[in-house]
């Protein structure tokens, strides 16, 4: 029974990006539009350009040519620190955690934008600290419980499992209460149980929060169960952009994965 | 008067005329558990009732707060339609709003029925038709999915109360309800009809059937075993009384709510002592949240003490040079001295001091870590208990005592009396209960937890109960000298060799299984030349011991096939041997040849119980071609087998068994040697 989300307008938009490095040409024109609430795929064969597609919509690459319109507003030029204030997080194809911090600690991380205090004021823990740290720890809390991670919660994210750590990375990403999330592979080497765990926590963080997702993904079962919309990426160019069925039965589609008879 | 006194003042009554209680003839007025619960309201409205960790805190709820939570909740019932008599079944895992349902239920004049949350929809079907079940109430989506899967062929379930709507905003289905919702339309019920509670309250009575718990089922269906209050409310008062217990108890819930033992030790007693639960926060933090709380009172089945003195041992072997020989010392020092302090036999004045040093050394820190520091009082029951396991915990100071019990006695026939524990008898009859031994060895109880009947089955009630209350255990056992009663092993496994010797497969597994290498294990042997055993190794304990020895393996199956290993459970299945040579009636049973299986039973395979007990005749059918094998001269044997994932898919295993010969020893010599 796939819940009735009412998926509302775009949101973001990706508007002629091209991206080379040197004489590679990651992204070449691609455009597409994320709407609010949906789950968007980004698929293709490896070197396709999907990860450096994420990076440029958080701003870690900047592109040669093309804009990012977000919620009306046009950017020339997205960086980081700015994308995350307009509410766009992400989690990483590689873990990016802390590996000696706990997995609460991790988590108290993505927090960090939010907090009002000063150094002095949390060196004392006294003032606003206090307060904030009761706040931001509550917060932290309610994402353990619902990512189900409370019987690791102090334990160094280096010594979990693989798993396990990426659901601390989806956690850290919760913390700053994203509007848009993007996950970058965020079920690659894990096995089925893992698999379906991950699918639950993206569809419920999706329904609860009614975040705007856009991952990128290999496992097609993954992809199609998933996601209201699916983007495809085939030598940095766009080949493909609509609902998970017309994708399916897109020749162009299986030409790229398949390869083309002679 | 607190309810402690209360408490004591009704148990002088029950002393002087127990058996008219038996027969149902409730003297006091706080005779069921709606009652004592709006009591403690009164009496002791501001203490902790129950306790939850949530959101990394421990929360915990009043009596007086518990009351009005468990109030709304029955109104909310019967403001769906809920009737007296109705079945209510409960599935989730040990939270307060599942204790609140037995409770909210009981108000009612209902009959709560708690299933294991593990149980496969099939299971859960059947009981679910069996028990003629209107009501249910799931913890979260996953019990949700799981009722709704099986919803078509259980016609007569109504309503669906979920506790966790995470995930659940999309569901539609008319009859599912939230608990908070329930709760809500319940106080607008209570009030719109004054006294209806109260009145509801005051119809029960301590002879109604208060719970209804299915057996685990090691034969044939799972039976509902209908118990009364006063099954409930007498055999915890006695045992409350028997061990001293108070109301400033400390228990953690953690065990399966459809086991007797948890209804009794984390709800009945807590009700009649007035002693606050504590949840854990997940199954996974068990063990963290007991250091958290302490528990003073606590049980488990012997494989949660075997589990943690497998992870003691392992820790300890990775431990520093000087933790680990500081260890050693004085465990062994504790072996020695340890349990006879703790039943309070002399003992010389230095080993006192050296054992007192050891407390502050190595067994208060151990304690601590285990979350074992204050307890008072622990149980184990339902299998057997190691005695290395067993010395262990009791050498460290820990008082943890065997007991027998079934559903049918509301839990205790047998509990070790204090300093009298011996490692392999269930100790003397508890408080009011008689025990008897049939001529053929059959364990018979009589006492005032002996159930009500078994629902829809007057059959089977009447094998088990006769006429004079007297109830089949189906065990044998007998008692020992100092009138301790000793389990051998189900009455009707217990066979014979082809030469006549006793052949008792439990009592022998269980030695086998006292050993940390081996996980699982099955003799045979009725009506054969000899025994044999099939063995399941435990994949940590083993496989952790084949890395200290450098042994690659891929997984159980190549593990279990390794010669090294062979060589290491040929060992212990030797020292079975000689142990059990000394037994005059077991003797002859020692196994002769036995092998390693290559895939471990499992539950989900049918092969064990939910309670991990082995299905016997189930494992005969399926394995017939192995223990031909074993019963033949055959060196190994060719297997496959399916196997069911935990995804649902099944796959195939394929290997070559290899079959063991294990050294016998003569009964008559191990005597002379002993």
């Amino acid at each position: 029974m796939n819940p009735k989300r009412t998926i509302g307008d775009v949101i973001l938009e990706v508007e002629d990006i091209a991206l080379s490095f040197g004489g590679v040409r990651a992204l070449s024109h691609v455009s597409f539009g994320v709407r609010e609430h949906e789950i968007c795929s980004i698929i293709g064969p490896n070197g396709a350009g999907k990860s450096s597609m994420l990076n440029v919509i958080n701003g870690v690459y900047h592109p040669q040519h093309g804009h990012l319109v977000y919620r009306g507003k046009r950017i020339r030029r997205m960086h980081a620190h700015k994308s995350a204030r307009y509410g766009i997080a992400r989690t990483f194809q590689n873990i990016a955690l802390f590996k000696g911090m706990s997995a609460l600690d991790n988590i108290l991380t993505g927090r960090n934008l939010m907090i009002k205090s000063t150094f002095i004021e949390q060196a004392f823990y006294w003032g606003r600290a206090r307060s904030e740290e009761i706040a931001h720890r509550r917060r932290v809390e309610e994402i353990v419980d619902f990512l189900e991670i409370e019987s690791v919660r102090k334990v160094p994210v280096g010594r979990l499992p693989y798993g396990l750590q990426k659901r601390v990375e989806l956690g850290r990403a919760l913390a700053a209460e994203p509007q848009v999330l993007l996950l970058d592979e965020p079920m690659a080497g894990m096995n089925v149980e893992e698999k379906e765990d991950m699918c639950r926590f993206i569809l419920d963080v999706n329904d609860e929060f009614g975040t705007t997702m856009v991952l990128i993904e290999h496992d097609m079962g993954v992809v199609m169960d998933l996601s209201d919309h699916v983007v495809v990426l085939d030598y940095g160019r766009k080949i493909a952009d609509g609902t998970p069925e017309e994708i399916r039965d897109n020749q162009q589609v299986i030409d790229a994965y398949l390869g083309v008879a002679a | 008067m607190t309810a402690v006194d209360i408490a004591e003042d009704r148990v002088q009554v029950r002393q002087s005329d127990s058996h008219d209680r038996v027969h149902g003839s409730p003297v006091d007025e706080l005779d069921t558990f709606p009652k004592l619960l709006l009591n403690h309201a009164l009496q002791r409205g501001d203490k902790p009732a129950i306790r939850e960790k949530d959101f990394g805190i421990w929360q915990f709820w009043t009596w007086r707060q518990m009351a009005d939570e468990i109030r709304a909740f029955a109104c909310g019932l019967a403001d769906l339609g809920f009737q007296q008599g109705d079945k209510l079944a409960i599935i989730g895992d040990n939270r307060p709003q599942m204790y609140w349902a037995v409770a909210a239920t009981q108000c009612l004049g209902g009959v709560p029925l708690p299933l294991y949350q593990d149980a496969v929809a099939e299971e859960m079907a059947y009981v679910l038709n069996d028990a003629d079940v209107r009501f249910v109430v799931v913890e979260d989506q996953e019990q949700v999915d799981k009722v709704l899967e099986i919803k078509d062929r259980c016609p007569l379930v109504e309503v669906v109360i979920y506790d966790d709507p995470r995930g659940l905003r999309h569901y539609y289905q008319p009859f599912l309800f939230s608990l908070t919702k329930v709760q809500e339309a319940g106080r607008g019920y209570d009030h719109t009809h004054a006294g209806f509670f109260e009145e509801r309250v005051a119809t029960g009575k301590g002879e109604d059937v208060g719970v209804m718990l299915y057996t685990s089922g090691t034969t044939g269906k799972p039976k509902g075993v209908m118990l009364t209050y006063d099954n409930f409310i007498i055999t915890g008062r006695n045992g409350i009384l028997r061990e001293g217990l108070q109301e400033d108890e400390e228990v953690l819930a953690y065990l399966p709510m459809a086991w007797v033992g948890d209804h009794l030790f984390s709800y009945a007693q807590s009700y009649v002592a007035g002693f606050c639960v504590s949840c854990p926060e997940s199954a996974e933090t068990v063990m963290h949240d007991m250091r958290e709380i302490g528990p003073t009172y606590f049980f488990a089945p012997p494989r949660i003490f075997e589990n943690l003195l497998t992870q003691v041992m392992i820790r300890m072997e990775d431990a520093g040079y000087l933790k680990r020989k500081l260890f050693h010392f004085f465990m062994n020092h504790a072996r020695r001295v340890g349990t006879a302090i703790l039943d309070g036999v002399a003992v010389p004045v230095q080993d006192r001091l050296l054992y007192a040093l050891g407390r502050v050394l190595i067994y208060g820190p151990l304690k601590n870590v285990l979350g074992f520091t204050r307890i008072r009082l622990a149980y184990t029951a339902g299998e057997a208990i190691g005695p290395d396991i067993f010395d262990f915990f009791r050498s460290l100071g820990i008082n943890i005592k065997q007991l027998y019990g079934s559903t049918e006695a509301s839990v205790f026939v047998c509990v070790q009396p204090n300093g009298q524990v011996k490692p392999d008898t269930v100790g003397t009859p508890a408080m009011g209960v008689e025990v008897r031994v049939t001529e053929d060895g059959e364990v018979l109880f009589r006492g005032p937890g002996v159930f009500h009947s078994y629902y829809k089955n007057p059959k089977s009630t009447e094998e088990t109960k006769d006429a004079e209350g007297w109830v089949h255990t189906g065990d044998a056992g007998f008692f020992d000298e100092d009138g301790h009663l000793k389990i051998i092993d189900r009455a009707k496994d217990v066979g014979k060799l082809l030469d006549g010797t006793l052949f008792a497969p439990k009592y022998i597994e269980n030695k086998l299984k006292f050993f940390p290498h081996i996980k699982e294990a099955v003799a045979f042997g009725d009506g054969r030349e000899y025994a044999t055993a099939f063995i399941n190794i435990d994949l940590e304990a083993v496989g952790n011991w084949a890395e200290r020895r450098n042994l690659a393996y891929s997984g159980y199956t190549d593990l279990a096939g390794q010669e090294a290993v062979y060589d290491l459970i040929q060992d212990c299945v030797e020292k079975v041997n000689a142990d059990l040579a000394k037994d005059a009636q077991l003797g002859g049973s020692q196994i002769k040849r036995f092998l390693i299986l290559h895939k471990e039973l499992d539950a989900d395979d049918g092969e064990l119980t939910r309670t991990r007990k082995v299905r016997r005749r189930f494992i005969a059918e399926r394995y017939a071609d192995l223990i031909e094998a074993l019963f033949s001269n055959q060196s190994s044997h060719a297997v496959e087998a399916q196997v069911k994932f935990e995804d649902g898919r099944t796959g195939t295993i394929r290997a070559n068994l290899n079959i063991r010969n294990s050294e016998r020893f003569g009964i008559a010599e191990m005597r002379k040697a002993s």
